[in-house]
């Protein structure tokens, strides 16, 4: 495989025109599977198409509409470390501390983690319930979609060949008073999520929810929203009782499969009571 | 490809293909033994190395990746005659037994000590994070780095007293 390190986009896209050519951002998915694939002789791309070479998709900056744009070929480190995600996505911010081990967040990127589109995938919930959106460019231009829209189901997007994610857009999450993110695996570090959990709750001037937003990593073959568990949270405040009654709707419509980390039925009791945290905040 | 890095303060030149991994590479064509290969997947930490003073793996990069890089394994960490506090703390708190996992060990401990010179016992936790050990219980690495950090501050201190 030859790897290629274009400087600008338009050198990347040329680079990705070509016929087996892949993106290689931080590597940490990509080069695992590529090794798998090598070894049992199966095809692999004939060059590789690095994105660290290109400026403009790493960091953060601020949108004029005020969300913040995170670039595609951000480490998780990186974006851990800067202040405007910290302070405004601490539910994203939440997630990123327990993404894989220190190297791993050092080189895998919030791109990579969106392309693998893994039901497991610890950037998912947090951005979902942000309301966050894609940025994608190939030759052909420029467009944006709902991060929702975007990834279509386990390992799959909507990125058209030759096409890149430049960048996250996030819209701030200052107005929920109520901003939480949890991973239960089967240890702290190194540990691919059996539920996860992230939620936002704005409340009004008597602490009772006027908005809630809530969805779940590995329970499903994509993010699990449940709409009908924020509904049972409005106009309530989010007392125990309140939300042992949200957490029996999630029981109820939750549907995860067993698989070696842990059974359906320790996901569905897990993914209901991930809300009774809720009220500790 | 021509490849061209800076690798425990030498620059080295080589031919190399691109998608060489940069375990392989230090391994076999640079010698650097001191880099070892666990898992291969990224899991276990022990082909650590700091790039541009960041850990990173080596298993999970590829040649390319080196090109301009500065890289330190655990044997660029110090000499023998002059070890890194890491390296000293290592060998003086039983933090070695089979040693398999001790460059990575110390590597990530002397990342972390280089952005956070003096760590609470949970920061060096979780900057260890990453790299697996089959023998210690950790406990005696943990140890180790935090004598290191106390040796690093008392260094600082004497330079300090002596301006
Ligand atoms: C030991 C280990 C532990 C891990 N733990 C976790 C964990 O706890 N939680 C978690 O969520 N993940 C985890 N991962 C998975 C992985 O680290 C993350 O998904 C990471 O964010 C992937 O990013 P990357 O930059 O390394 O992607 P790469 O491996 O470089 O790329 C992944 C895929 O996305 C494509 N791609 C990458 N960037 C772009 C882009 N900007 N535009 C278009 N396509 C792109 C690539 O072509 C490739 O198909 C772990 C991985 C390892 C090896
Ligand atoms: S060999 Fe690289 S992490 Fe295990
Ligand atoms: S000393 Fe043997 S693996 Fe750590």
């Amino acid at each position: 495989m030859n790897v290629l390190t274009p400087r600008e986009l338009p050198e990347l896209f040329a680079a990705l025109a070509a016929p087996g050519a892949r993106v290689l951002a931080g590597g940490t998915d990509l080069l695992v599977r590529l090794r798998a694939d090598l070894r049992q002789g199966r095809k692999v791309p004939s060059s590789l198409v690095r994105l660290d070479g290109l400026e403009e998709l790493c960091g953060v900056a601020r949108e004029p509409d005020g969300a913040l744009r995170l670039g595609a070929a951000t480490t998780h480190a990186g974006l851990l470390a800067h202040p405007l995600v910290r302070v405004e996505l601490p539910v994203l911010a939440a997630a990123l501390a327990d993404l894989g081990s220190p190297p791993i967040r050092n080189m895998g990127t919030l791109g990579g983690n969106l392309c693998t589109a893994s039901p497991a995938g610890d950037t998912l919930p947090p951005l979902m319930v942000l309301g966050a959106s894609v940025e994608l460019a190939s030759a052909a231009g420029v467009r944006r979609m709902a991060l929702a829209d975007f990834i279509t189901g386990p390992g799959r997007t909507r990125l058209a060949p030759g096409e890149i994610v430049t960048a996250v857009l996030a819209p701030s999450a200052r107005e929920f008073a109520v901003r939480h993110f949890e991973k239960v695996g089967r240890r702290s570090a190194l540990a691919v999520a059996v539920v996860s959990l992230a939620a936002l709750l704005r409340l009004d001037a008597r602490g009772k929810a006027v908005e809630a937003r809530l969805a779940w990593g590995s329970v499903g073959p994509t993010v699990w929203r449940c709409p009908e568990a924020e509904a049972a949270l409005l106009g309530q405040r989010p007392t125990l009782t309140a939300l042992k009654r949200a957490a029996a709707v999630v029981r109820a419509r939750v549907q995860p499969i067993d698989d070696l980390r842990a059974s359906a039925a320790y996901r569905s009791e897990v993914a209901g009571n991930l809300l009774l945290r809720l009220a500790a905040l | 490809m021509k490849l061209s890095f800076i690798l425990n303060g030498a620059t080295v030149r080589l031919d190399a293909e691109p998608d060489r991994r940069a375990v392989d590479l230090l391994r076999e064509e640079l010698g650097a033994l001191d880099v070892k290969e666990g898992c291969g997947t990224g899991e276990c930490g022990a082909c650590s190395v700091l790039v541009d003073g960041v850990q990173k793996l080596s298993c999970l990069m590829l040649a390319a990746q080196l090109e301009g890089r500065t890289v330190v394994t655990a044997a660029g960490l110090g000499t023998a005659e002059k070890p890194h506090p890491v390296q000293r703390a290592f060998a003086e708190h039983g933090a070695v037994q089979c040693g398999f996992c001790t460059p990575g060990m110390a590597v990530a401990a002397a990342g972390l000590l280089a952005e956070n010179p003096a760590p609470a016992r949970e920061d060096i936790r979780r900057a260890v994070s990453g790299n697996l050990c089959r023998c210690t219980g950790y406990v005696k690495i943990i140890d180790a780095v935090e004598a290191a950090a106390r040796e690093l501050a008392a260094r600082k201190g004497k330079t300090e007293d002596a301006r």
